[in-house]
């Protein structure tokens, strides 16, 4: 739907304050900034006082309703159906070795990354921000598993997976330096087989049985639609945009023709493209799975999007520097994939991340074509008899899910921004 | 010398590479076109679906549950989908207006020297778009409005009552006499009612827009110079004066574009309806769809339609660009 273009820094949203008086040499104190911020005339003052009462009540009754009154079972009881849905009980191991394996590569890739220190990182091996993550971490182990009211042996696998994640990354710290510079080079490569891996788990084959699709659901489906369509969005995107950008007639106005048309859409009726017609414009037997359906328009569209924020991008980079590639004797391609796209791509960065957040934001919209994504779960644990009218109850559940999952992308993108800024770049 | 520099091999031939690249790649998409349409119609004919619009005469034999031209089971297809269109038209129209008042505030707020009104307005902005649109839809409707009082329970304000069954307003009724809601045997009844399906719809577009709007505002002022801001506090205009005066004539140029794009989200998040229960141009696609499977048809419908309603909003938002920008001398 929406792209989201990160705006500016928010720190760097300067108060427009008329004139303000000459700084005085005395620091000031707390208070008086408290003063200088809240009440610094008589009306500021009243929206201040204002603002608070409204604050604190609305903190007051959100408690009040949350610990007292809010009837947590409805999600207690139905965790397994918002985690994975109706996956098969014999198979769960498969998702649970995924887990082990995704923790135990994030705490190495975690790991490796403080090991080696740049210009644009403290040479610490343990900065502030990590210590917090894994007291945050630690304390989600402890709380979460029991405030979901899991059994012992599933608390316990909780446990031991923050356990290995927290190892890892102590491991890959402390002693990643000394290892082969080889094997150090494996790690990011590890990611992308990781996810392959990952997809024969869930989806079955090679020898493993095969899990349908239709039996995904909840997380594990709003995840893998996500990052699939993200994955291969990513090349689809770029490769439009450069199609938009050519010389080539034929190549620029295919790429206008398909920007235009998936933007010009709502996602819903692309979706209903998806379910209703892609069926007839195969070949009989061709057409995917209605889950694969959907996420192949999910890719498309995000595709369209992707490209005007890389064709961005390719405008901001001057048009000196592909001439000068050019003019060294590089051929087109070397010269778009070894001078243009590095910098287009950092400068797309911000937009695209923007993109993917509200990917993964409109995977909800699967739920209105009646496939079982976490949004579609919760509806069908709502319209259970036994939850009926918990809707507050699940829907604040989802909107912090979706709040953390996407405000951490936000700042993944923003720590990676400052990474590939090339003012902060080591000499 | 000359001879071994004439002889380019022809895939680095720069007058040559650019068509076998064009011919290769509009092969490919002639290929992939012409296997994808020819087995559309090939399935469409074998399922007796092909593109026809005569069905768009038959009665569509559904009811509407709300709608602003005259409606009933008994009419024909293209009459409903002109209801849905309407329905349509009409939350995209309020929705603008409210996102638009909504953004513009909060964008300005975020300037405020109100340190905790500065800061509301971040948190409103990050909480807003870090939540899916279609939860906070159904969390507007399910949660917020199906549980508001019904009957005198219900809140109500001079000419406003905002109950379970719907927002009822004071207008004009027969003529000109100002009529305010009131109770009538239990039941509210006002000039103007609008269903809590379309009440809750729009709060949702708007507060979700509302905060896109908000940072295109914020963008927009940022752009100022900090300068202009200190030049019109030196010529003693107050907060609010220099604001309106000096600051967003300025931050009009840059606030504009970027409504555009926020403005077109809108309208397309409007066929979200559907999840609420609102009978918009969707949703009666949907049931039509249900009804004949001209799946083919109703799709082109729907996508010429939401491509005029965008070409319509661009339009509109060029001609306001042309307007606030600043002619120099």
């Amino acid at each position: 739907m929406t792209s989201i273009q990160p705006g500016p820094e928010s720190g760097t949203n300067q108060p427009l304050r008329p004139a303000r008086p000459a700084p005085e040499s005395v620091q000031p104190s707390w208070a008086g900034a408290l003063r200088q911020e809240l009440f610094a005339s008589r009306t500021d003052g009243l929206v201040s006082v204002l603002l608070i009462l409204v604050i604190l009540a609305a903190a007051l009754g959100l408690l009040r309703w949350a610990l007292a009154q809010a009837q947590w079972a409805v999600i207690q009881a139905n965790t397994s159906l918002f985690a994975i849905g109706r996956y098969p009980i014999q198979q769960q191991w498969r998702l649970w070795l995924l887990v082990v394996l995704v923790a135990g590569l994030s705490g190495v890739s975690w790991g490796l990354l403080r090991a080696f220190p740049r210009a644009d990182r403290s040479g610490e091996i343990w900065p502030f921000n990590d210590r917090l993550a894994v007291v945050l971490l630690g304390f989600l182990a402890a709380w979460l598993p029991a405030a979901l009211a899991l059994g012992l042996p599933l608390q316990l696998r909780w446990w031991v997976i923050t356990a290995l994640l927290v190892t890892m990354r102590c491991l890959a710290g402390s002693w990643g330096r000394s290892l082969p510079s080889r094997l150090v080079r494996l790690v990011p490569l590890s990611w992308p087989l990781l996810y392959l891996f990952g997809m024969v788990l869930i989806a079955g084959g090679l020898g493993i049985p095969r899990v349908p699709p239709s039996e995904w659901g909840g997380l594990l489906l709003t995840l893998l639609m996500a990052s699939f369509a993200i994955l291969l969005s990513f090349p689809i995107g770029v490769v439009v945009a450069l199609g938009r950008r050519s010389s080539l007639p034929l190549l620029r106005w295919s790429s206008v023709l398909y920007i235009e048309f998936i933007r010009g859409a709502p996602l819903i009726t692309l979706l209903f493209l998806g379910q209703n017609i892609l069926g007839y414009m195969l070949p009989g037997g061709w057409a995917p799975d209605r889950v694969w359906r959907a996420a192949w328009v999910l890719t498309l569209f995000c595709g369209a999007y992707l490209a005007e924020a890389v064709r961005a991008g390719l405008t901001a980079v001057p048009p000196g520097q592909l001439e000068a590639a050019r003019s060294l004797g590089l051929s087109m391609p070397l010269a778009l994939q070894r001078v243009v796209l590095p910098q287009a791509l950092r400068i797309a960065l911000p937009a695209a991340v923007g993109q993917f957040i509200s990917l993964l934001q409109d995977t909800t919209l699967l739920s209105l074509i009646g496939l079982l994504d976490l949004l579609g779960t919760a509806r069908t644990v709502m319209a259970n008899p036994e939850f009926l009218g918990k809707n507050a109850e699940v829907y604040l559940t989802l909107a912090v899910l979706f709040w953390c999952c996407c405000a951490a992308l936000g700042l993944g993108s923003r720590a990676l921004e400052r990474r590939l800024d090339p003012t902060h770049s080591p000499v | 010398m000359s001879a071994t520099l004439e002889r380019i091999p022809w895939w680095r031939d720069r007058r040559v590479v650019p068509w076998i690249v064009q011919a290769v790649v509009g092969l490919a998409l002639l290929l992939v076109i012409t296997l994808l349409v020819g087995n559309l119609v090939r399935n469409l004919t074998a399922a007796g679906l092909l593109l026809s619009w005569r069905w768009l005469g038959q009665p569509a034999s559904f009811d509407v549950a709300e709608s602003l031209i005259p409606f009933d089971a008994s009419m024909p297809y293209w009459r409903a989908l002109l209801v849905g269109l309407v329905n349509s038209l009409r939350v995209i129209l309020v929705g603008l207006v409210g996102a638009t008042l909504l953004g513009t505030a909060m964008g300005m707020a975020s300037f405020s020297g109100n340190g905790l009104l500065r800061r509301l307005a971040r948190v409103y902005v990050e909480l807003i778009r870090n939540i899916p649109l279609l939860l906070q839809l159904l969390f507007w409707y399910f949660v917020v409005f199906l549980a508001l009082p019904n009957g005198t329970a219900a809140f109500q304000l001079p000419g406003i009552v905002l109950s379970k069954s719907g927002l009822y307003l004071a207008w004009f009724a027969q003529g000109l006499s100002w009529q305010g809601p009131e109770l009538v045997n239990g039941v509210w009844q006002a000039p103007l009612r609008l269903s809590v399906e379309f009440t809750a719809l729009l709060t949702g577009l708007i507060t979700y827009t509302g905060a896109f709007v908000a940072e295109v505002v914020r963008g927009g002022i940022a752009s100022v110079p900090k300068g202009q801001w200190e030049a019109a506090t030196s010529l003693g205009l107050h907060w609010s004066a220099s604001m309106r005066s000096v600051v967003l004539p300025q931050a009009l140029r840059v606030i504009v574009p970027g409504l555009n794009s926020q403005y077109i989200s809108l309208a397309k998040n409007s066929s979200l309806a559907v999840a609420v229960g609102y009978v918009d141009l969707y949703s009666v696609s949907e049931t039509t769809l249900n009804q004949t499977g001209r799946a083919l048809e109703v799709f082109l419908l729907l996508l010429g339609s939401y491509l005029i309603i965008d070409l319509l909003i661009s339009a509109v938002m060029n001609g306001v660009n042309q307007l606030v920008q600043i002619r120099e001398r």
